[in-house]
């Protein structure tokens, strides 16, 4: 009888694990909303004396530059995650559907620029970019965001492509579709949320690419993370605050609308990290 | 044959795209970057080869302390999040109430860029952060200089702070799907046979989640090692971080001090692909083990 009062220390402790485990990810991220909303925010006040749109008005200025750089930016991903979506999808089907000599080496070759610094590379190609007038250009720093955005494309549609039956192709073949139709109507659909997947994974690559940018870019092509380097220099905590909760948005909402595709634990994920 | 032909090609056509990007950008600026760093840039008419920037750099005092400390909070960042990734996963797959969320509150934090999580850990450790004035609120410190310097100091703790942050969930997510796919049966046959919760986490658990406990490690050293962003923003100024300090070198007037920038970078990028050799020898071993 006097098991039932005793405590399940095991479980306490996991319960104790799993608060502090929740609370030491989501608090850091709850003061960056509140800051962007502050006022005169100084030590020693815990919480804001007042708080303030100032931050958020600035940022959606034009003075602040944010607006322009959402949208450069935005172009700069948007262009690398479909071009890296065009190298990468067939790419990732003769990984993942055929078996060649030499795959372990492509395979190498495709994951190393997902773990060798991309500083290293960006220094060593700077020279080839001013040469060839690509330094200092949006067409430069989108085509060197295709570093690290294919890697994870491919990835992506290799792991979709492995569970993927070709059969079905053939049967529309000989039913007499040509190959477009064919793509249309039966690759596409079987492969759509691994390409949205990958899309989404590389378009949150580019758009928090900094070094490349700024190495490449020459500091004349500015997206967010630049701004968000010159303002954290600045000390004007409120903006700061105001343009990370904009930097990170699209990921967020990214995430969510993802979560739908991500069924289970995707190897794939990892690739944030980097 | 054509057909025949046509078959042939299909795969290297399918994979050329890919290869070009990375053999032309990614490859192709590796070797532009090692040239540079030997001072052999025919374009230029520099037909000659050099060390000289390696000797240099090696013999310069402010090369070696950054080497240690980018080893230092590659190293401690490594160690660390992996030792809390394991508790981290092992937790979760006890299916507690909550486990849901939590595993949730995991994944969201994967997306969120370095830059975003140094800025936070900036707000909340610098000496006159939201850390520094709950201290204050409690007594604890009279002044911000009272709070300890945990942001910009010598340790680098802040850049190692968010380093956890942001790479435990990384390794946790992996591994909890690691010990999913495993399930629980060989740790119920070892509490038949009588090992306690120590030793079936040892001798059974460990050595299974083993690969992918080493694999996540190398991904995160070679990341902490790498990685420019945080070091420059929470960084002290003397010494820096080889990323940083290598930018800092390729920015500086004096032209010279390229070929040393370029030699640092390869030293980094050296350093982590030795790192991925000895890793996949490693996992050879394993798998002929199996």
């Amino acid at each position: 009888m006097r098991r039932e009062w005793q405590i399940n220390w095991s479980r306490v402790l996991g319960m104790a694990v799993m608060v502090a485990i929740a609370v030491a990810i989501i608090v850091p991220m709850l003061p960056l909303a509140i800051w962007s909303l502050s006022f005169r925010w100084y030590f020693p006040d815990v919480i804001p004396a007042s708080l303030s749109m100032r931050a958020w008005k600035y940022v959606f200025s034009e003075a602040s530059k944010a607006p322009q750089a959402v949208i450069q930016g935005g172009q700069i991903s948007l262009v690398a995650t479909l071009f890296s979506l065009v190298i990468g999808i067939p790419a990732g089907r003769a990984l993942g559907l055929h078996k060649f000599r030499g795959k372990r080496l492509v395979q190498f070759l495709i994951l190393a620029p997902t773990i060798i610094p991309p500083l290293s590379v960006a220094m060593g190609i700077h020279v080839a970019f001013i040469r060839y007038g690509l330094a200092a250009k949006t067409l430069g720093v989108m085509l060197v965001h295709l570093i690290p955005t294919t890697p994870y494309v491919v990835m992506v549609m290799a792991s979709v492509f492995t569970n993927y039956d070709p059969e079905y192709e053939e049967q529309a073949r000989t039913l007499g579709a040509g190959l477009l139709r064919t793509f249309i109507h039966i690759t596409l659909p079987a492969i759509f949320p691994g390409i949205m997947v990958g899309g989404m994974f590389a378009f949150i690559i580019s758009w928090g690419q900094y070094i490349l940018t700024l190495l490449i870019g020459g500091g004349r092509v500015i997206t967010l993370p630049l701004l968000l380097f010159s303002f954290a220099a600045s000390g004007d905590n409120a903006v700061t605050a105001a343009l990370c909760v904009l930097f990170v948005a699209p990921a967020i909402i990214i995430l969510i609308f993802t979560s739908k595709y991500l069924t289970g634990e995707s190897a794939a994920l990892g690739g944030f990290g980097a | 044959m054509i057909a025949d032909w046509r078959e042939r090609l299909r795969i290297p056509l399918m994979l050329m795209p890919a290869m070009v990007v990375i053999l032309l950008l990614f490859l192709g600026g590796l070797i532009m970057g090692l040239m540079q760093s030997f001072e052999y840039m025919p374009v230029i008419g520099k037909n000659d080869f050099t060390v000289q920037a390696y000797v240099n750099i090696f013999t310069n005092r402010t090369f070696l302390r950054s080497l240690t400390l980018t080893c230092w909070i590659g190293f401690a960042s490594t160690i660390l999040s992996t030792i809390l990734a394991i508790v981290c996963a092992l937790v979760l797959r006890q299916g507690l109430p909550g486990k849901r969320f939590v595993t949730f509150v995991f994944q969201l934090n994967v997306p969120i860029p370095h830059i975003v999580g140094a800025i936070s850990v900036m707000l909340l450790f610098t000496q006159s952060g939201l850390l520094a004035r709950i201290a204050y609120l409690l007594g604890l410190i009279s002044e911000p200089a009272d709070f300890p310097a945990l942001v910009y100091d010598r340790y680098a703790i802040g850049i190692i702070l968010e380093y956890l942050w942001k790479t435990t969930p990384f390794t946790g997510v992996i591994l909890l799907a690691v010990l999913q796919s495993i399930g629980e049966d060989y740790e119920d046959l070892a509490r038949t046979l009588g090992a306690n919760a120590w030793q079936r986490f040892r001798y059974v658990v460990l050595p299974l989640i083993m690969p992918g406990v080493l694999r996540s490690s190398v991904l995160v050293f070679a990341f902490t090692f790498g990685a420019f962003e945080v070091p420059y923003l929470l960084g002290q100024t003397f010494p820096t971080a080889l990323p940083v300090l290598s930018y800092l070198f390729y920015h500086d007037v004096d032209l010279n001090a390229r070929p040393e920038a370029m030699a640092m970078s390869m030293i980094i990028a050296g350093l982590i692909t030795i790192l991925i050799l000895i890793y996949m020898k490693l996992t050879e071993t394993y798998m002929r083990a199996d």
